[in-house]
């Protein structure tokens, strides 16, 4: 519950937040010097600035919202392409789940960083590349898990009911498979978030994730990171609040999957 | 005499057995052996035997649900294949089932309503939303649920409830058979006979044949008309109902007959006693001779060299057994207490 | 040992604790079994038949609670931390599940199981309990007892695990076996064996208090019967009395809806309108009103209680005939 509220907080200060302040994004601040500025509230700038004079209260907002919405859209794409996935090869059985499958392994086995490197060259750092790129991996795990449920709804007599209906596979797939397995889906694509902010952050870090002006939390830490003797806030700021990010998200995870564990009974 | 609606003969359904060991083959056994079957329209049949005999198996049989080694089913003289898209479209309209679980079978996120309207919408083609709707009340009500419950979960309503939303399912589109797959046999006893009784019903209104399958002979013998008893795969007897209970004609029958527990402390004395040589209950049967042998107290080494086939033995009444003949009389217990329906209290 | 009956519960009530509140399974029962004596409480789902003796036993799942008195041969067993019910249970009182696989490890052998039961308490030594095993298995009627000491419980069928079970329960040589519905997971003509065991454990002076739905198994093994509803006892009465001429509507509602192989075809079953309370309900006046035909005004506004008549016990304002109450009798302890 708190978890819930903590996020809610945290959505509404990226939406809100940068209205709050004075400073654009972009604005740089010629009036300090040096041009990292430390946290004060004379200045207006309550978390200080970044290496360029740019007010980090809002970049680091903006940073969030970059940072959300990569990872609210590529776990949206993995579930649906992993729920997709899964719930047919879970449903279908035999060998059709075995090629299926396998395909997945195969997958898995390759390493993604070089994939999103691949990419990355040959398309150029864009958004859109970054959500395709995340979203391509993730759907994997996430079709794993819903593959496992389909399989184990799949001997449930109300599925039999249904097959004795006559009704086609498909029909009982999207009707009967997907609702079932929306459950679990839901508590792992909270918990997937987590980990597609930490994989954006990392490429960040890497140089390969969104690009200038644009930023994201990974950027900032990465940035910040740089000047982490120097200027410490740069650093602390946005891993703060990348931090709390994730551990809401986790325990949102939690608190959902016990939530709906109990129903079950 | 019309030909039946579905006529099942010699048909054979393996399964595959758990392996003795890693590198041992798995062994295929029959769940269903050579068994022939009739049901004729508006016919009540039950089929009764034990745990692991196979009649699950050959309720899915029937319903197209797994595909036979051998033998044919035939639904009003056509060929059921599971390959053949038309024809099993008929028996979907047709052939219905209810089964064991009564809130397993439904679909816990959908409502009752939506559920029931499922099966009209896929039995009976697409329908007008307001006729539907009207149909699906009707059935509700048929089946003794007040129409108000169609928005409910399946979670939120009793074991028996739940069974009659089943019911109601598994009638809505009119089939002419119903298969019941154990479909009292987890509900409270109270409850049982309430759906015992409204399965007589339904079947008196519609005409509607039942195949009502069962381990419990008491309730088998208040709904059936004729009674088949299976024993690992094989169909031991078969007869019409009243002679199953006071001639039968098979030890296995005998065996089940003399073990189910009478309510009833006076007359629990007197009951005979069928022994059963051993103990032992065996999940896959010999591989030569009769399958009953090492259980029965009549098998001599004929029986376990030869594994008996169903023979007539009177009008419509049939037995696998080697011995029937010389298996002794049977007195069928009588009992002096029968409680009649509770009434209401008079007017003081 | 104490004269009075073996087995004595007074006033139990059990709760369950969940996230909606606190829920009552069981509402001051109050029950003797006498020793060598048989005893069948007899219920339908949500009467709470299971909980009161997993209460009694401090066998409850987690958050259950149990109140109220529980003697065994005069001793009291919910008082203390449990010391009394660690003592007792295992050794002079016994229980066996519906469900053969919960008393059973799935990865120790049989003999091993049965060894360990009389070994862990130190009451004998590993010779004598090898031989006690395979008494106990003979005595459940095991086929071929010796190889069955080695076998796991997966390799036995369902029949053969609720014996093992039960001849583990016969160990120890209790005063009391506890059982659970110990038939109903089981086919018919296994069933019927299970009866027989129980029966050779009763004739050798074991007290047997049997959980159960079946009325036909009641009418096999048992003496005398409690009917439960909604968590309180609404009948008690010898077996014959209560087959032959119940008191109660509820009773005699179960007796008519029981499909028997001995009645004439023509009687249709009576099943009882309604269905089983849910768990937990707790409302004003007697719980089975709603579904009673026999209800007065009366009986909706005022919980009866349970009048002492005899041998026999009913809680009902409207009983059957011959069993009305005459005035002033007082109501059961």
């Amino acid at each position: 519950m708190a978890a819930l509220i903590a996020i809610v907080l945290l959505i509404i200060a990226a939406l809100v937040g940068p209205w709050l302040s004075p400073w654009q994004p972009d604005q740089v601040d010629w009036s300090l010097n040096p041009l990292a500025a430390p946290p004060s509230l004379a200045s207006a700038h309550w978390f200080g600035t970044d290496g360029n004079g740019r007010d980090l209260f809002v970049r680091v907002w903006q940073g969030t919202r970059v940072s959300l919405l990569v990872a609210l859209l590529a776990t949206a794409v993995s579930v649906v392409i992993g729920v997709a996935w899964g719930a047919t090869a879970g449903y279908l059985g035999g060998r059709t789940d075995g090629w299926m499958m396998r395909v997945v392994d195969v997958l898995y086995a390759l390493p993604y960083m070089f994939f999103v490197i691949i990419l990355t060259v040959v398309f150029g750092r864009s958004l859109w590349l970054m959500f395709l790129a995340i979203g391509a991996v993730g759907w994997l795990t996430m079709a794993r898990i819903v593959r496992g449920q389909a399989l184990a709804l799949r001997r449930r007599e109300f599925v039999t009911a249904a097959v004795t209906l006559g009704l086609p596979a498909h029909r009982i797939i999207s009707r009967h498979i997907v609702p079932n397995v929306l459950g679990t889906v839901i508590v792992y694509a909270t918990l997937t978030v987590p980990q597609v902010i930490l994989f954006e952050s990392f490429l960040s870090f890497l140089g390969l994730g969104v690009q200038e002006p644009l930023t994201s939390l990974g950027r900032l830490v990465a940035e910040g990171a740089l000047e982490m003797e120097t200027a410490p806030w740069q650093l602390l700021v946005p891993a703060s609040v990348l931090a709390l990010l994730l551990l809401a998200l986790n325990f949102l995870g939690d608190g959902l999957r016990d939530a709906l564990d109990a129903r079950q009974r | 005499m019309s030909a039946p609606l579905l006529s099942v003969r010699g048909l054979r359904v393996g399964f595959a057995a758990r392996r003795t060991g890693l590198a041992s083959p798995r062994q295929w056994h029959a769940a269903v052996d050579s068994v022939d079957l009739d049901v004729a329209d508006g016919q009540a049949v039950g089929l009764v035997g034990e745990s692991g005999c196979g009649k699950s198996t050959l309720a899915r049989a029937i319903l197209a649900l797994e595909t036979p080694a051998a033998g044919r089913i035939e639904w009003r003289g056509k060929p059921v294949r599971r390959d053949d898209a038309a024809v099993l479209r008929g028996l979907r309209r047709e052939v219905q089932v209810v089964f064991q679980d009564p809130v397993g079978s439904l679909d816990p996120r959908m409502t009752v309503g939506e559920s029931v309207t499922e099966a009209l919408e896929a039995l009976a083609g697409r329908q007008a939303r307001d006729a539907a709707a009207a149909r699906v009340s009707a059935t509700l009500e048929e089946v003794g649920l007040d129409a108000s419950l169609a928005i409910r979960y399946p979670h939120e309503l009793s074991g028996g409830q739940c069974q009659r939303v089943a019911i109601a399912r598994a009638i809505v589109a009119r089939p002419k058979l119903l298969i019941c797959d154990e479909a009292v046999s987890a509900l409270d006893v109270s409850v049982q006979a309430q759906i015992v009784n409204l399965l007589a019903e339904l079947r008196a209104r519609h005409g509607m044949a039942l195949l009502f399958i069962s381990h419990n002979l008491a309730v088998v013998r208040h709904l059936c008309e004729e009674i088949l008893v299976m024993y690992l795969g094989r169909i031991v007897e078969r007869a019409p109902r009243e002679v199953v209970f006071t001639t039968p004609r098979h030890p296995y029958t005998r065996a089940l007959l003399a073990s189910v527990p009478i309510p009833d402390p006076t007359g629990a004395a007197a009951r005979p006693r069928e022994p059963l040589r051993t103990v032992t209950d065996t999940a896959l049967p010999p591989p030569t001779g009769c399958a009953f042998a090492p259980r029965c107290a009549a098998a001599d080494d004929f029986c376990r060299g030869s594994s008996p086939s169903l023979v007539e033995v009177g009008a419509g009444e049939f037995t696998a057994c080697h011995h029937w003949r010389t298996l002794g009389p049977w007195a069928s217990p009588r009992s002096g207490r029968e409680h009649g329906p509770l009434r209401k209290t008079p007017r003081e | 040992m104490e004269p009075g009956p073996l087995f004595q519960i007074h006033d139990l009530a059990v709760d369950f604790a969940t996230p909606h509140g606190i829920v009552p399974a069981v509402h001051g029962v109050s029950l003797e079994v006498a020793r060598g004596e048989c005893l069948a409480v007899v219920g339908e789902s949500g009467s709470g038949k299971s909980q009161l003796f997993l209460g009694s036993l401090g066998l409850l799942a987690a958050g259950g609670v149990a109140r109220g008195s529980v003697r065994f041969d005069g001793r009291e067993l919910l008082a203390d931390d449990g010391e009394a019910r660690r003592e007792v249970l295992g050794t002079r009182v016994s229980f066996v599940f519906q469900d053969p696989m919960n008393a059973l490890t799935p990865h120790l052998t049989v003999g091993r199981q049965l060894v360990e039961v009389v070994l862990e308490r130190g009451l004998m030594g590993r010779d004598a309990a090898r031989a006690r095993s395979l008494e106990a298995l003979r005595a459940v009627r095991m086929p071929a007892p010796e190889s069955r000491m080695g076998q796991y419980p997966h390799e036995l069928s369902g029949g053969q695990r609720q014996r093992v079970a039960i001849a583990m329960a016969l160990m120890t040589d209790p005063d009391l076996l506890v059982a659970d519905e110990p038939t109903t997971a089981l086919d018919v003509t296994i069933q019927a064996q299970v009866i027989e065991v129980l029966r050779d454990a009763r004739d050798r002076g074991l007290a047997v208090a049997l959980v159960t739905h079946d009325l036909g198994v009641v009418a096999e093994i048992a003496d005398r019967v409690a009917v439960m509803y909604a968590g309180r006892i609404v009948e008690t009465a010898p077996v014959r009395e209560l087959f032959a001429s119940p008191a109660h509507p509820y009773s005699a509602g179960l007796l008519a809806s029981v499909p028997r192989l001995d009645a004439s075809r023509e009687l249709r079953l009576q099943g009882i309108e309604g269905q089983p309370p849910r768990a937990g309900a707790n409302d004003a006046g007697c719980a089975f009103a709603p579904r009673c035909p026999r209800t007065q005004p009366r009986c909706r506004q005022e919980r009866p209680s349970l009048r002492l008549a005899g041998n026999r016990s009913t809680a009902c304002h409207v009983p059957l005939a011959g069993h009305e109450a005459p005035a002033g009798a007082r109501g059961a302890p």
